[in-house]
């Protein structure tokens, strides 16, 4: 076997329990459901306006949601059926966004207009292509990929970084993938080093997946590209964090307010690489997604292929419903995902992870005084001081706070999740953020 | 349904809370606990319950007065009172230590917002109160074992009383007169090395304190060897210089701290009329740490220096 690539050296993160209990597991297709809600807006950047109306007969892969800017992702049909109503649904965020409940025919006819794309040749095919199946980033941020893969012109991206790192606890949807659809992945892989001209591909794998990284391994070995590197990550929380990815990747540094384009990077989760090469063969748009359902509170945990825009509850009920009362449904991984106040909440294309925590699982422990163990400075990975951070975003102190850099702080809740005296450093951090949002705009 | 909980993320806690780092601590003290009283006997584990017992006490009277939620579980002010006790000549009177144990807690730790807040080390400042009330008493030397009174290795070097000095190796394991805690380096360093492999405390304020004087003392022609293991350095630089509310929060910070610890203890050793330095030196770089802190800062992660406009 090839030699796994070494990691360049990243500062703090935490040890996080794993809870991987689903990587083993074959991911299972869920039946089409009774009805899929599609909000409008499953991604980062502006809301789609829907194109679609009540009583409308919609196909598999039809666009019901076209895009209203640039930084938008045009959303599609994930079953066929009847448009039952457009309403607004409050989403994890706590926005009120139109949404398309489509109540299926059972029969899941494929729209007739999707065929697999013309030869892509150019940046700007790969780009349109993006656009076009309605890809975002799936790594949980859900960045429209069109935008992220729109290269301004002279500027040399030389390499392209994939992320399977999946350093959130739990979820192991990109785990699955790279075991799963490995070929597809290398496949996508070999399509946009090609298009984008780029020397060199780093694949990013914690090394608590040994299966993954050899599966890898062995297929980029077959591509016969020693450009391809597949690298064993430090199994430390937050790997898969872009900027951290790239300093491990390439040692480079992506500063404040700057892209990983300009360092000539381009990071990219390892289930869209694989996507975008599905849809080069087929042209079906991201109309389905991997997830994982796990948690205290749930029976059967496994990796379900569900449609998006499929009820929480119904994914839930699909594997076997609820073990105990769940206390706290969580949208993501437990160090980032959004609690959610129901479970009628659809699945979108971001999602990678369902948790429903029992009681006790849910419970934190009682904040108590910070006792300046230093613990969280330790952890950042952005080197922050958070124990400051939090002191002055409870006093709501704008200058302070920006002197501490507040803004570089990306949220991953290693200081929280390490501090002894179970303080909320970051959730404290996140309102210090909206008091020097105010502070800049008076 | 009934109604979930909707929170902020993390949706995680590590297991390690403040009672488990201040539990860890307490079995980091065991072994030179153990070696004290196997020195000075009775004396020392009276001293060490009164001292513990008392300091308990005053953090949960202080906090019952002030009406604020009771801190007793979290350890610290057990920690606080066997620290108090190492800092103790075995001779002394155990109302002298309940009356430190009030100085400890009450003034220097509640009266400035209890833990995390105190500027100064709770336990050294309450030592170099007692050593000024009752500088006698407080200097109050006795031999191991049988409790003769003597002086110690740095009172012999200091002021030259011409007694012999005891030998490398019985400095190590602690046999000589001292304070309490103080004597068995090999006891202090295993609990030091107990702390660092734990990841409660890391290696940087000890093993810079240490070096520091080490070389420091050599420079100026004193025995190095003898400013490690004679009075209270490693005590000092192990538990009382890496106490979490009074010691820099980053490395760099770190670093210049136990540096100013390392070289002021070996300046007062030398020419303040004290034989021992290590409590001061310690208690004024606490009082600088906020300076330190302002001064020295490290670079976030992508750190773009801000223009001028910016920063106005």
């Amino acid at each position: 076997m090839k030699k796994l690539t070494h990691p360049f050296k990243t500062h703090g993160g935490a040890h996080v329990p794993h809870h991987k209990n689903t990587g083993h597991l074959e991911s299972v297709f869920m039946p089409i459901p009774q009805t899929v809600v599609i909000p409008m807006s499953q991604h980062i950047g502006a809301p789609c306006k829907p194109v679609v109306k009540r009583g409308d007969h919609v196909y598999v892969g039809q666009v019901v949601g076209e895009t209203t800017g640039f930084v938008c992702a045009p959303v599609h049909a994930s079953i066929s059926g009847k448009v039952k109503e457009i309403k607004q649904i409050m989403l994890t965020g706590g926005q009120m966004i139109d949404s398309v409940v489509i109540e299926s025919d059972g029969l899941m006819e494929m729209h007739p207009d999707i065929k697999a794309p013309a030869e892509v040749k150019t940046k700007a095919d790969l780009a349109k292509i993006a656009l076009d199946s309605g890809l975002v980033g799936l790594g949980g941020a859900g960045f429209p990929a069109h935008v992220k893969l729109n290269i301004p012109e002279g500027r040399k991206i030389d390499t392209l970084v994939i992320n399977a790192a999946e350093c959130e606890p739990y979820v192991t949807c990109d785990h699955r993938e790279a075991l799963e659809n490995g070929k597809n992945v290398m496949k996508g892989i070999c399509e946009v080093k090609k298009i984008l001209d780029i020397d060199r591909v780093v694949i990013g794998v914690e090394d608590n997946k040994p299966d993954a990284i050899a599966e890898l391994s062995r297929l980029a070995e077959e591509t016969g590209d020693s450009s391809i590197e597949v690298m064993s990550l430090h199994a430390m929380y937050p790997q898969g964090a872009e900027k951290i990815l790239i300093q491990a990747a390439t040692g480079r540094c992506v500063e404040t307010g700057k892209l990983p384009s300009d360092v000539g990077c381009v990071v990219m989760n390892i289930g869209s690489v694989s996507f975008l090469d599905s849809y080069m063969e087929n042209g079906i748009p991201l109309i389905k997604k991997r997830i994982t359902v796990d948690g205290s509170a749930i029976k059967n945990p496994m990796n379900v292929i569900v449609p998006v825009g499929t009820l929480i509850k119904d994914v839930v009920e699909f594997t076997g419903g609820y073990k105990s009362e769940p206390k706290k449904i969580i949208m993501g991984g437990p160090m980032m995902g959004v609690a959610i106040t129901s479970d009628e909440i659809p699945v979108i294309k971001q999602n990678n992870g369902i948790l429903c925590f029992d009681e006790k699982e849910a419970k934190l422990d009682e904040p108590s005084d910070c006792i300046r163990c230093g613990k969280c400075v330790q952890a950042c990975p952005m080197s922050l001081i958070p124990t400051n951070l939090e002191k002055y975003s409870i006093l709501g102190k704008a200058r302070e706070l920006i002197d501490l850099d507040i803004m570089t702080c990306m949220e991953c809740g290693c200081c929280s999740f390490t501090c002894p005296a179970g303080r909320r450093i970051v959730q404290s951090i996140r309102l210090g953020k909206s008091v020097v949002r105010k502070a800049g705009a008076k | 349904m009934e109604k979930l909980i909707v929170s902020s993320s993390p949706h995680f806690n590590s297991k390690t809370t403040t009672s488990t780092i201040m539990r860890d601590v307490l079995i980091a003290l065991t072994p030179a606990a153990i070696a004290s009283i196997i020195y000075f006997g009775l004396d020392a584990l009276i001293l060490i319950i009164v001292s513990v017992g008392s300091c308990v006490l005053c953090e949960y009277v202080s906090r019952k007065v002030m009406k604020r939620k009771q801190t007793i579980g979290d350890l610290s002010a057990v920690v606080t009172g066997l620290l108090l006790a190492f800092n103790m000549p075995a001779s002394v009177s155990p109302i002298i230590v309940a009356f430190g144990a009030v100085i400890a807690i009450v003034v220097v730790k509640q009266m400035f917002g209890g833990i995390g807040q105190n500027f100064v080390n709770p336990a050294l400042t309450a030592r170099i109160v007692l050593m000024n009330s009752f500088p006698s008493k407080m200097t109050a030397w006795t031999t191991t074992f049988d409790g003769i009174t003597t002086a110690t290795p740095l009172g012999i070097l200091g002021e030259g009383t011409g007694e012999t000095l005891p030998t490398y190796f019985e400095m190590f394991i602690g046999n000589r007169a001292g304070c309490l805690g103080e004597t068995c380096i090999l006891a202090l360093l295993i609990g030091g090395i107990y702390l660092v492999v734990r990841k409660i405390i890391s290696p940087v304020i000890p093993v810079t304190y240490m070096a520091t004087a080490f070389i420091f003392s050599a420079l100026l022609g004193r025995d190095p060897i003898m400013d490690l293991l004679a009075g209270g350095l490693v005590l000092g630089a192990v538990f009382m210089a890496t106490d979490y509310a009074t010691s820099p929060i980053h490395t760099k910070a770190r670093v210049v701290f136990a540096i100013g610890c390392g070289i002021m203890t070996i300046l007062i050793r030398e020419f303040a009329s004290l034989p021992e330095g290590v409590s001061y030196s310690i208690m004024i770089m606490n009082i600088l740490v906020p300076l330190i802190e302002r001064v020295v800062k490290v670079k976030p992660f992508g750190f773009v220096k801000k223009s001028k406009e910016a920063t106005k």
